[in-house]
């Protein structure tokens, strides 16, 4: 294959300008054939001086990429060439910002870090329930479209279980990014989807505090420190980091990762819900972990064994948000309790779940009061209250169960968009009752069923007799 | 070209004759069974019959070490069941069924495949494929892009690294998985005739070897019915519940 350039014709392609030369790779804009997508091509280098992996990162690229379902998250692959004769690889052009153009602002405010983690890691859910683990995360693969979907890019290093992995034996030492890569791929484990929420954690860090969480390490002997090492907490550095965030991005760069969070659905739903956030001694630290416990953590680094992967499909469906929705107008204490043995089913069954407990009240313009008990934020104590009663015979541990007063005149609308924006997997819903005089989702549940991005359940209380 | 792989059918008629189905409807138009045709099961007749038809329209079929036996050449000496229903065959099979088995190749070498029941390394003898080692030396006797072959039961795809080192996979099923003729590749197809991994599902494969992909498959056939003819014939209770469970 000639060297390719500006002007030149690949298989019907032509290649406009060149977009971006990497160690890996060569990207251009394409001029033609004019379709529905503006697109790039990206050209491995191959040939006399260049790394064997390039080739089958190309690989990895074509097979990962053909295999995820279309998806605003990641590039659609149009077209590719013959590996052996004229590799190449066609792919949706992206327009959008870097991740990376944000951090020349960093520190950034804690609000923006959670709109751009929570797009990201939600992006992140998407490419996790298919199987697939991203494992070279890092501010330069990530774009932001105008809608604000986060895009993942650039997926030669990644692994989908359902696929022989071809780099598997080839990376005796770590390719990817060092700043970012978790502890367990130091170790040769590619199969983790928890390994891209370290890096995710990693990023958030320096979104909010400008720095990296464990430098840029230059030798193996200085990249092994994060299999002991904490890093400085965020808010040793920037004080106005909030507790919240601060337990997130710890949570998140756990050393084992079975003490990460369980889901990237779960680290968007607490990005995207921060008052929710349970702090814990994560959140409040100021400083890294004190000499007996770093001894302790050396010495547990020197056996290190990583967490064995999860199997396929079951790490990201057990660990599912599973939002309940509950009436707070009125009483109705057949339904709750129905709904509580509902909730209490699937958490005994699934123990990572996590059970979101969701209201919708009329937004306080519609509803006045003139006692103390009416006014907004007395009458959002008392739904809160309520909810936490509801919850409260679960006996579930603060970490995970959250509670949510939602204003909206539409319930089952606000419902939907709550389910949608935090990648819940499963509603249980009351069944409108008639003849009661409690119609507490006069068709709710019927349009929540109707509409919702997830499985529903109706949950009806037994007939009384 | 669309080549169906089908090893260990151990004289399981309905097992194969619902892979060929599944295999059809895919459009397939190349057949190979990879040795192990006879044994175990209550059908041997039919099999072998089946199977000599395809190979008259050009089918690949190599022997098995069950095949051997059956025809008075052991390899290696088989465990309790096996040697019962391998005498019980030996008193089915008429003498065109033996006169097939008895002309049958051990590896079959056609353009950049090569197709053997166990190991290429050494393929008189019934060595087991179970680890990267094995694989390794069966890939290097081989000598060709593609090894297809059976004796363990369970589908597994090994491809060579390039350390020289081969490494294992356990295929999803269903997913056509990309096998570029640039590395090597071993493909152990799983038993359509005798599943051991607690599936009662009969295994086989179809490779389509122009678009360099190969995907593994499961197909539920009535196993119920070739248990029942197990113990109708008179054979180990043991190997009907086999094929009930899976195990």
């Amino acid at each position: 294959m000639e060297v390719p350039r500006t002007g030149s014709e690949i298989d019907g392609f032509c290649l406009g300008d060149l977009l971006h030369t990497g160690s890996m790779a060569s990207i251009f804009r394409l001029t033609g054939p004019r379709g529905p997508l503006p697109l790039i091509m990206k050209i491995p280098r191959l040939g006399a001086g260049e790394r064997a992996v390039n080739v089958i990162s190309f690989e990895v690229c074509r097979m990962v990429l053909g295999a995820l379902a279309q998806s605003p998250h990641h590039p659609t692959l149009v077209a590719h060439g013959d590996v052996e004769t004229t590799p190449y690889l066609v792919m949706e052009y992206v327009d959008g910002a870097r991740l990376s153009d944000w951090l020349e602002r960093a520190p950034l405010p804690a609000a923006e870090v959670a709109r751009l983690g929570a797009a990201l890691a939600l992006a992140l859910h998407d490419l996790h329930r298919q199987d697939a683990v991203h494992l070279d995360l890092k501010p330069t693969n990530v774009l932001y479209r105008a809608s604000g979907d986060a895009v993942l890019i650039d997926f030669g290093l990644a692994h989908h279980s359902h696929y022989p992995d071809l780099l598997a034996e080839e990376l005796r030492f770590p390719v990817g990014n060092w700043v970012y890569m978790a502890p367990e791929q130091l170790l040769g484990v590619r199969c983790d989807p928890r390994s891209d929420l370290f890096a995710l954690g990693g990023i958030l860090y320096e979104l909010t505090t400008g720095r990296l969480p464990f430098g840029k390490p230059t030798s193996h002997r200085e990249l092994r420190r994060r299999l002991f090492r904490d890093p400085v907490p965020p808010r040793a550095l920037v004080a106005a980091t909030p507790e919240w965030l601060q337990e997130i991005i710890l949570h998140c760069l756990a050393i084992d990762s079975r003490e990460r969070y369980a889901s990237a659905a779960q680290v968007a739903f607490d990005l995207a819900n921060p008052a929710q956030v349970a702090i814990t001694e994560l959140g409040t630290r100021l400083r890294p972990s004190g000499a007996v416990a770093l001894v302790r953590q050396w010495l547990r680094a020197r056996r290190f064994e990583p967490a064995p992967c999860p199997p396929p499909s079951i790490p990201v469906e057990r660990a599912p948000v599973v939002l309940v929705a509950i009436g707070t107008r009125h009483t109705d204490e057949p339904l709750f309790e129905a709904l509580r043995e509902a909730a209490r089913r699937l958490t005994r069954a699934l123990d990572q779940c996590r059970v979101a407990c969701v209201t919708v009240v009329p937004s306080s313009a519609t509803l006045r009061g003139d006692s103390e008990e009416d006014t907004a934020t007395g009458r959002h104590i008392k739904y809160l209250v309520t909810l936490r009663r509801w919850a409260k015979p679960l006996e579930l541990s603060e970490e995970r169960v959250t509670y949510h007063v939602l204003e909206s005149d539409n319930t089952a609308a606000a419902l939907l968009d709550y389910a949608r924006l935090n990648e819940v997997e499963q509603v249980l819903v009351g069944a409108a009752r008639s003849g009661t005089g409690l119609r507490l989702f006069p068709s709710v549940a019927a349009q929540v069923v109707a509409e919702a991005p997830c499985s529903v359940t109706v949950v009806r209380p037994r007939a009384e007799t | 070209m669309m080549l169906a792989l089908f090893a260990d059918i151990h004289s399981n008629l309905e097992a194969v004759t619902a892979c060929l189905a599944h295999a059809d409807a895919l459009g397939a138009n190349r057949y190979a069974f990879l040795g192990d045709l006879v044994g175990y099961g209550a059908d041997p007749i039919p099999v072998l019959d089946l199977v000599e038809r395809y190979a008259t329209s050009g089918a690949v079929v190599v022997l098995g070490n069950h095949d051997a036996a059956a025809v008075g050449r052991p390899s290696d000496p088989l465990r309790a069941n096996a040697a019962t229903a391998i005498e019980w065959t030996q008193a089915q099979l008429g003498s065109k069924q033996r006169a097939f088995l008895e002309q049958l190749p051990l590896t079959v070498r056609e353009g950049n495949a090569l197709f053997v029941h166990a190991s290429a390394a050494a393929p008189e003898r019934s060595i087991y494929i179970t680890g990267p080692g094995e694989a390794e030396k069966s890939m290097r006797a081989g000598n060709a892009v593609y090894v297809f072959c059976g004796h363990v039961h369970e589908p597994q795809l090994y491809y060579m690294g390039g350390g020289g080192r081969p490494m294992p996979f356990r295929p999803v099923y269903g997913t056509a998985i990309p096998i570029g003729v640039h590395r090597q590749w071993l493909a152990i197809v799983g038993s359509a005739g005798q599943p051991r991994d607690r599936s009662t599902k009969a295994c086989y494969a179809l490779a389509d070897l122009e678009r360099e992909r190969l995907t593994f498959y499961r197909v539920p056939y009535d196993h119920e019915r070739a248990a029942q003819k197990i113990r109708a014939a008179g054979l180990p209770e043991r190997i009907a519940r086999r094929l009930e469970r899976g195990v």
